[in-house]
């Protein structure tokens, strides 16, 4: 029969195998239920379904369109062809004002309103998202 | 002016050493007399020459050289002084300046504290390293001179981004370079030890130095971002899954590994390719963080430039290093007809493999969720981004059996063994059970996974704490190093299960009120400083056991660049912080509060502290028994 340095050298390579494939199908099948994908209010229009999953919308948020109360946030994206409402309980960022770009992920409700969990933060007042820059793009 | 001038032409003249060096290390290489006067000479005035080069530029940082384009675009007159010498390396010019200056720093120490080495393996190692000495030199010359002239001289400059003024993120950088590009010389180390077939435990113990070495500052620098982005940042969490954090994890990971493997190879003089493979990956994971970061590929506050020449610089750089050194090995390395024959389960080294096999899982998850997106975006141009859902996911379950094997690993011997004193093990794993479903018990949510979680990160703290004590027991650095993690998970797990949050928006007066605390917004004040002014909000808090405290975060505005940014307040006790941030909305009265109740951060901290002290522990160990 084969030796030891055989058999161990082949239970290397079955082992070194399983683990390979475990990881990929772990990676991809965690990959599908947790990525957040982009969108712009445009995109939102277009969607013959709404999706469940959480999605992102990247726009600018419009004049005169802030109203706080104490409990939340509301606001406008748009990407001056189309817009959409946003309802947010949560921190904002310091560089979140009127006119900005801005990045919200959260849930659609319906294709003219999201209910967002998280805004997200830019550090610098010329940065822009590239989403946001390429949703803008063609204004 | 003139600062610029000398510190352009001191660069110049440096790239022209490197490539004497490698042309005089080709030529000599069979009479390495030449190595201890010419050779190690001109590597000292090659660096030198950068350190000059890295003055001037810091000097014309320090008197606001406008005509300097670097400095225009990254500093102001009102910047304290502080502040302008630590811009000198918060921009993309001149953190790549520092890079050259680590690089040549290092082969310098290299060959100086190598003299007990074969002298080809010194001049190999040497010319590997000028090689990428002279990428980026190069780099540096042709994409990204930080000396770059402009006319006419403006008066002042454009300023630094206001979240970069701060004190951790002054000295953030330099640490994490040193760690970075401290396996720049495992790198070439291990490519001039291949190609003369020269890996052996002696190797492995010379080596094993440098890849402690990188591994301490890496951790270090890695601690203090993290610390800045908590308390800068506003979110209130120390790691958020950012890709630029990602690719300072990756190398990190991939050192951790590599320093495993090469302690067996010190020992046991197996998985020699293991350690060759995962030097390569440690400083390609290294270069290629550089890339993403720099290329402006990743968004985020680290990116300072887009500049697709740069970044298509660094990726043909780093293909070339990555072939060459495949080509290497697979040409030079010869597989020793090992002693694979005297293989047993239960021993140190199939635990420590085993280990690394698991955090090679970890790695790749990292990889795969941090480059998926971009590959996505080039490929068919859908925007998606991965969260910490995707690596919580992945990461979290196989911490468990990682836990329990870290814990008993260090108890076996080598080669093979058994395991003595299973009572003591066994009683101390019921212990830890028993103790974790206490404290997990008024939580529903997740109950099980929480419990068998919290289980073995308290039995690996049980036994580590053990053996501080058990006198048989030698190796204290690797104690304390182990220790220290399982403090961090302990405190990592601690923090996300028990940290509570308000978030609220209230105006000047008003209070804020439900069964865990209760807000009171009593005023806010300004203040006027030299390059900003602030608003900052007096609050009082009151938790549920009646006990208050008073928090005040403020809102800077920067004059230059008109910047705000949210300066948390923190109060930090043994056992938790309260942390406060506000936010202005904009046309509104009212100001957006986010208060939180964190426990055991001070300790997330201390123990990564903790860990990196064991590594240093283990490099003056081994200093002394030379």
């Amino acid at each position: 029969m084969y030796g030891r340095k055989v058999k161990l050298r082949f239970l290397f390579v079955v082992l070194v195998l399983i683990t390979l494939i475990l990881t990929a199908f772990l990676v991809l099948k965690s990959l599908e239920e947790n990525v957040v994908y982009f969108q712009s209010p445009s995109e939102i229009k277009a969607l013959s379904e709404l999706d469940k999953k959480k999605i992102r919308v990247g726009g600018m948020v419009k004049k005169n369109s802030i109203s706080v109360n104490s409990s939340e946030i509301n606001f406008i994206i748009t990407d001056f062809k189309n817009e959409i409402n946003v309802i947010y309980k949560g921190s904002v960022p310091n560089l979140f004002e009127e006119e900005k770009g801005v990045v919200a992920e959260g849930f659609l409700k319906d294709r003219n309103f999201l209910s967002a969990t998280k805004i997200l933060a830019k550090h610098d007042e010329n940065y822009m998202p590239p989403e946001v820059k390429e949703a803008l793009g063609e204004k | 002016m003139l600062f610029s001038v000398i510190g352009h032409y001191s660069l110049i003249v440096g790239l022209f050493f490197g490539l004497v060096l490698v042309y005089f290390s080709a030529k000599n290489f069979r009479n390495p007399k030449l190595l201890d006067t010419k050779i190690l000479s001109f590597t000292f005035l090659q660096f030198f020459l950068v350190v000059i080069s890295f003055l001037c530029l810091v000097s014309s940082f320090v008197i606001s050289d406008f005509s300097n384009e670097t400095v225009f675009n990254n500093s102001h007159t009102t910047k304290p002084l502080f502040y302008k010498i630590a811009g000198t390396w918060g921009n993309h010019e001149g953190s790549l300046l520092l890079w050259l200056l680590v690089l040549t720093l290092f082969i310098l120490i290299f060959l100086v504290r190598t003299k007990n080495q074969p002298n080809k393996y010194r001049i190999l190692t040497l010319v590997f390293q000028q090689i990428i000495i002279i990428g980026f030199f190069v780099f540096l010359i042709k994409t990204s001179n930080p000396f770059n002239y402009i006319y006419p001289i403006p008066t002042e400059g454009l300023g630094l981004n206001p979240i970069l003024q701060d004190p951790a993120l002054a000295i953030h950088p330099p640490i994490l370079y040193l760690g970075y590009v401290g396996s720049s010389i495992i790198f070439s180390s291990v490519l001039a030890a291949t190609t003369l077939n020269f890996v052996s435990k002696k190797w492995a113990s010379h080596i094993k130095k440098w890849a402690l070495g990188s591994w301490i500052f890496l951790t270090l620098g890695i601690l203090l971002g993290s610390i800045w982005a908590y308390y800068e940042l506003g979110w209130g969490g120390f790691w958020f899954w950012d890709p630029v954090e990602n690719v300072s994890l990756m190398p990190w990971l991939a050192l951790t590994i590599l320093l495993h493997c090469i302690l067996v190879l010190e020992k046991k003089l197996i998985l020699t390719s293991w350690v060759i493979i995962l030097s390569i990956s440690t400083f390609t994971l290294s270069m290629s963080g550089t890339f993403l970061v720099r290329s402006g590929i990743l968004n985020s506050v680290h990116t300072f430039a887009n500049d697709p020449e740069r970044g298509l610089f660094i990726l043909i750089f780093l293909f070339f290093l990555i072939f060459l050194s495949l080509f290497i090995f697979f040409f030079f390395h010869k597989t020793s007809k090992n002693n694979l024959v005297s293989f047993f389960w239960l021993s140190k080294e199939t635990a420590i493999i085993i280990n690394n096999w698991f955090m090679m899982y970890f790695l790749s998850v990292v990889l795969i969720g941090t480059i998926y997106p971009i590959f996505l975006d080039v490929l068919s141009s859908q925007k998606i981004s991965v969260g910490p859902p995707f690596y919580h996911k992945l990461i979290i379950p196989f911490l468990i059996p990682f836990l329990l094997i870290m814990a008993i690993g260090p108890k076996l011997k080598w080669i093979k063994s058994k395991l003595d004193n299973r009572i003591y093990l066994i009683s101390l794993l019921i212990v830890s059970i028993l103790l974790s479903i206490l404290i997990v018990k008024n939580f529903s949510s997740n109950f099980l996974i929480n419990t068998i979680l919290i289980s073995s990160a308290l039995y690996l703290f049980f036994i580590t704490l053990g053996d501080f004590f058990n006198k048989k027991f030698k190796n204290l650095a690797q104690n304390t190093a182990h220790f220290g993690f399982s403090l961090l998970i302990l405190s990592i797990l601690f923090n996300s299960l028990f940290s509570s949050e308000i978030i609220t928006n209230l105006k000047v007066g008003e209070t804020y009120e439900n069964t865990k605390a209760k807000i009171v917004f009593e005023s806010i004040s300004q203040k006027e400083e030299k390059n900003y002014k602030s608003i900052i909000g007096n609050f009082i808090v009151q938790d549920s056991k009646g006990k208050i405290e008073n928090l005040s975060p403020e809102l800077r505005i920067y004059n230059q660049p008109n910047i705000a940014t949210s300066e948390a307040d923190i109060k930090t006790t043994l056992l938790s912080d309260k942390f406060m941030v506000i936010n202005i909305v904009q046309n509104q009265d009212f100001f957006n509060v986010r208060y939180q109740v964190k426990p055991f951060m001070l300790w997330i901290w201390l123990s990564v502290i903790l860990i990196s002290f064991g590594g240093m522990m283990s490099f003056i160990k081994k200093e002394y028994e030379k």
